[in-house]
């Protein structure tokens, strides 16, 4: 079988793919956020230590995942930018970074509406806490780095080099706040000795992780779409796709 | 090589005819570590703890500020496109410009930093320890910078964004520089942590020369 490796990296072939893609895209996420908040708010017991202030993992876990995640998908399609000279890369690595800077200070935010009950505190100056605030640094950087040069090829690419180098320090960064946290105090809190979890729980934060994917698909998808209309827009492809659209929308009347 | 000797003379002949530029960086880390008493109270014991992490950020906001010079001037005057356009590779070039800034702005830093840790009355032994991680640490400090400041050449608001960019970039310096000294007045040895440092140092000079040379192709263009 011969596969167009490089078929959707055509602008104009994933219009037509996210046009389609991201309705679909975004009501799954909105059916498995229903089910998922639905199986964790109401049918999910109360936890026999946290009461009912554990709840908010169902939305605090999922978001932190995508904030890394995100992080590592902008690293991906910044290296397919650089390497294969594709158009469309830049457009997704742009796409992701907003959504990875919510997510990374929703993280932010619901982890330390949890600890003030939990933990009695806010902030703690925990490993997993400084790194994630350190990775929306790194967001923030990247979109301030993107918007502030006007010129598109040269945003894209400069966006390109900075996520590559920030992934590479990623973990860099993970590890020496791990070791300096250790260094200075015994971690008072931690994460992971939790008791395992019921099977109940596990799976509303799977639904609510999928719904997570879900979403990122719909907004990035929509994101592009919006970018490339923005980009192309004077290519004879858009003209014609406009002119096709009328067409079917005055039939259709 | 020839190119990479003649750089770094012309990169240091320039500063030695401009060397209010290399002094304003380095008084500015003298008045930063100076202010921090006068902000915090003069407890000796109090200063001696925090002494470490004050000269880290000291050298970490100096050295930023000499970034934004790195490559500005050239930029400016056009000589960066006649580095890109030398058939020599661009990589060791702009390794010869780093090396420039490290010795104008890195290289004092450390000789300095003694004398600023002395107002904070650390001891012999941990004023060598300070001088030692500086030495390994301003190096990454310039190498990350260098991406940072290639990055930004002629871009709006391009210093504030140049430390946006870099700062969360150089977390593991401070944490490891700043850590090695907090280590030994606990007692500890500072090999592990010097150790840390010489690998990051290793890695971050292997590496940023190449991104850094895409980074100006990318300015100059």
């Amino acid at each position: 079988m011969n596969i167009h490796w490089f078929y959707y990296a055509a602008p104009q072939n994933f219009f037509r793919l996210s046009t389609t893609l991201w309705p679909w895209c975004a009501a799954a996420a909105g059916v498995l956020a229903l089910l998922g908040l639905w199986l964790g708010l109401v049918v999910a017991p109360i936890d026999a230590q946290q009461g009912e202030g554990y709840r908010i993992i169902f939305v605090h876990v999922p978001v932190s995942w995508m904030s890394m995640v995100i992080y590592l998908a902008m690293g991906f399609w910044s290296v397919m930018g650089l390497t294969f000279k594709t158009r469309l890369s830049g457009m997704m690595t742009q796409a992701l970074a907003p959504t990875g800077a919510i997510f990374a200070a929703l993280s932010l935010l619901t982890g330390a509406l949890w600890g003030k009950p939990m933990w009695g505190t806010w902030w703690v100056w925990d490993a997993r806490l400084t790194s994630e605030l350190i990775l929306f640094f790194l967001y923030v950087g990247f979109i301030a780095l993107t918007s502030a040069i006007d010129d598109v090829k040269r945003a894209e690419r400069a966006g390109a080099l900075i996520s590559i180098v920030g992934c590479i320090n990623v973990p860099i960064i993970y590890f020496s706040v791990k070791w300096w946290n250790t260094l200075h105090q015994g971690a008072s809190v931690s994460l992971t000795q939790s008791p395992s979890m019921a099977r109940l729980m596990l799976w509303a934060m799977l639904l609510m992780a999928m719904s997570l994917w879900a979403y990122t698909l719909a907004i990035v998808f929509y994101r592009v779409r919006c970018l490339i209309l923005q980009r192309e827009r004077d290519s004879r492809w858009l003209k014609g796709w406009f002119e096709q659209e009328h067409l079917a929308l005055v039939a259709g009347r | 090589m020839r190119v990479f000797w003649s750089l770094l003379r012309r990169d240091l002949l320039l500063a030695m005819r401009r060397r209010t530029e290399v002094l304003t960086g380095l008084f500015f880390m003298v008045i930063v570590a100076s202010l921090f008493p006068l902000a915090i109270g003069p407890e000796m014991d109090f200063l001696r703890r925090m002494a470490p992490g004050i000269l880290w950020i000291g050298a970490l906001l100096s050295s930023l500020l000499s970034l934004t010079r790195l490559f500005e001037a050239d930029y400016l005057d056009g000589s960066l496109e006649q580095l890109v356009l030398l058939p020599s590779n661009l990589a060791l070039n702009v390794t010869a410009k780093m090396a420039a800034h490290w010795l104008l702005s890195g290289l004092p830093l450390v000789v300095l930093a003694p004398l600023l840790g002395l107002q904070f009355d650390l001891g012999v032994d941990l004023l060598l320890s300070l001088m030692l991680t500086l030495l390994i640490g301003t190096p990454i400090l310039t190498a990350l910078g260098a991406i940072g400041a290639a990055l930004t050449l002629g871009v709006r608001g391009g210093s504030v964004l140049l430390s946006l960019l870099v700062l969360p970039l150089m977390v593991p310096v401070l944490v490891f520089g700043a850590g090695a000294l907090e280590a030994q007045m606990g007692g500890l040895g500072i090999e592990a942590h010097v150790s840390i440092l010489l690998a990051m140092m290793l890695g971050s000079l292997a590496l940023s020369p190449f991104a850094c040379a895409m980074a100006i192709k990318l300015s100059v263009e």
